[in-house]
């Protein structure tokens, strides 16, 4: 189903977890607001690969 | 630019910018640097942890060849524009990049050529021929998927703090509209459901002097 190994994955939780916390941040100041945020925009991000992840799936599975 | 102009307001917390400018350029230099010095301490030490995490991570993924400064034909490292937005940390590759360029000639580097602190950030070898086997495709060999990731990892920190040095010398940026929770039951449509949000609305320069 998937033509790298699983563990390439581990790639995408330092980036994902940088990028929210950078991204809350440069958008709050109060560290609250920004954890807030950030995990708004970590899981945005997840869900919007997520979504991606399956299209390309269903595509691959057509043809 | 007047002192009162450098106060602004966010997230009912008062930010004094002081030298905007300075506090840019620290941030370019050293990410979380500019932060330390407006005494917004919490933010600069998350940014220094994250950026330069980021960027060491990528940086030990490719092997420590992911940066390097060239612009030679068949090896335009368009990548190091990005990959230098952390400042100090990418210098070197400058460094190491300029003295190999005085001693390459029509593509081809000296014999004579040593690079400094051991080929830290140094540039591959010459020639580099794109599909032919050089040094750059060795490092590829050899890293897998590490120098691939570490070269993105790498830009990635460097992106980031083009946001990092904007919020040094400006505050934080405004809420996108996607970023707001929609109205719930008896809130008007205009009003933001979330404290931080309304706050970041009445983000005003100069509100504190008012």
């Amino acid at each position: 189903m998937i033509s790298i190994s699983p563990t390439y994955l581990m790639y995408y939780l330092p980036l994902i977890i940088s990028i929210s916390l950078v991204f809350g941040a440069t958008r709050h100041e109060d560290t609250q607001t920004i954890l807030q945020h950030a995990s708004y925009t970590a899981r945005w991000i997840t869900g919007f690969m997520a979504v991606i992840f399956v299209i390309l799936m269903v595509i691959n599975w057509m043809l | 630019m007047a002192d009162s102009e450098n106060v602004i307001q966010v997230d009912s917390e008062r930010i004094h910018l002081k030298n905007r400018t300075l506090a840019a350029f620290l941030a370019w230099l050293l990410p979380g640097a500019g932060h330390y010095y407006q005494g917004r301490n919490t933010k600069g030490s998350l940014y220094l942890v994250c950026i330069l995490s980021t960027w060491m991570l990528g940086f030990a993924l490719g092997g420590g060849h992911v940066v390097y400064a060239s612009w030679q034909p068949g090896d335009r490292r368009w990548h190091y524009f990005l990959q230098a937005g952390v400042g100090a940390a990418a210098l070197p590759a400058l460094v190491q990049g300029n003295r190999m360029r005085k001693l390459t000639r029509n593509g081809e580097t000296s014999p004579a050529y040593e690079p400094l602190w051991g080929g830290f950030m140094a540039p591959p070898d010459r020639p580099v021929i794109e599909d032919r086997t050089d040094e750059v495709s060795a490092w590829y060999a050899t890293y897998g998927a590490g120098y691939e990731m570490g070269t993105w990892y790498t830009m990635i920190a460097g992106l980031l703090n083009i946001l990092v040095i904007y919020d040094a010398y400006a505050g934080p940026l405004a809420v996108p509209i996607s970023g707001r929770k929609k109205p719930e039951d008896g809130q008007s449509e205009d009003e933001p459901s979330v404290q931080g949000e309304q706050d970041s609305v009445n983000h005003e320069q100069g509100a504190a002097t008012q």
